[in-house]
């Protein structure tokens, strides 16, 4: 597995994870569920407001998956920032990972690190994370 | 569907759970009132019901919604249903860097 993502939905994630630091920012990328390819980025609000914990609102949630259903898309991926630590799923996301065929990206926006150097992205399947690599093509 | 059948209401499954229902993302079920439903869901699909609800309690990372209102507001698992509602039923998206977390 391998996540193929455009350079400007990698930018797009990035922008949105530095504006809601040191909140962690979360999100989804859809794609169309036939191919499956990252399309469209659909920033979410954290309604934990939290450096340490993100929540999808409930009817925010509702009212996304209906638009994908009802534009025949899925949510392919599905994004979080870590403010304070390293991009990599803690034992809360693997309790949470409810979308088996979703890459699951984190980005740290911690301060010790470079600027946008940790982008990772994860399949998380009953309970087992497995990091996949990330090939970032030219817009 | 269970021969007792009074009142088919309409529920989908999201995806993580539909191996328990042979893939079907629309099923029909039946109960008095949401928790009795999940019952029923379990009667048809073996196990679904262990994955939505623990000791009689909804799981912190499932989310159901009856008509479009989250049930957590609503009245949880005792809410009454009667024909016609729809269900909805979503793993909650959530996570964050903190181990202890919410669950």
């Amino acid at each position: 597995m391998v996540l193929q993502i455009r350079a400007a939905l990698v930018q797009a994630l990035w922008e949105h994870s530095e504006r809601e630091h040191p909140i962690e920012a979360c999100g989804v990328i859809a794609g169309s569920s036939t191919d499956r390819v990252p399309s469209r980025h659909i920033p979410m609000e954290n309604s934990a407001y939290s450096p340490t914990f993100y929540e999808f609102e409930s009817k925010a949630l509702l009212a996304l998956y209906k638009e994908l259903d009802d534009r025949d898309e899925a949510p392919v991926v599905i994004y979080h920032s870590h403010t304070s630590t390293e991009a990599y799923p803690s034992r809360t996301d693997i309790a949470y990972a409810g979308e088996p065929d979703a890459h699951y990206v984190l980005l740290s926006t911690r301060e010790e690190i470079a600027t946008r150097s940790e982008f990772r992205s994860f399949r998380i399947v009953n309970g087992t994370v497995t990091e996949e690599p990330v090939e970032i093509l030219a817009d | 569907m269970s021969s007792n059948s009074n009142n088919a209401i309409e529920v989908r499954i999201p995806t993580i759970l539909r191996p328990y229902t042979a893939g079907a993302k629309i099923v029909s079920a039946d109960g008095a009132t949401l928790r009795e439903l999940i019952e029923n869901l379990g009667k048809q699909f073996t196990g679904l019901d262990q994955r939505i609800m623990e000791n009689g309690a909804l799981l912190r990372f499932i989310n159901i919604y009856v008509n479009d209102e989250d049930v957590r507001f609503i009245g949880g698992l005792d809410l009454a249903l009667k024909a016609g509602d729809s269900v909805t039923i979503l793993p909650a998206v959530a996570g964050g860097a903190s181990n202890s977390g919410a669950i």
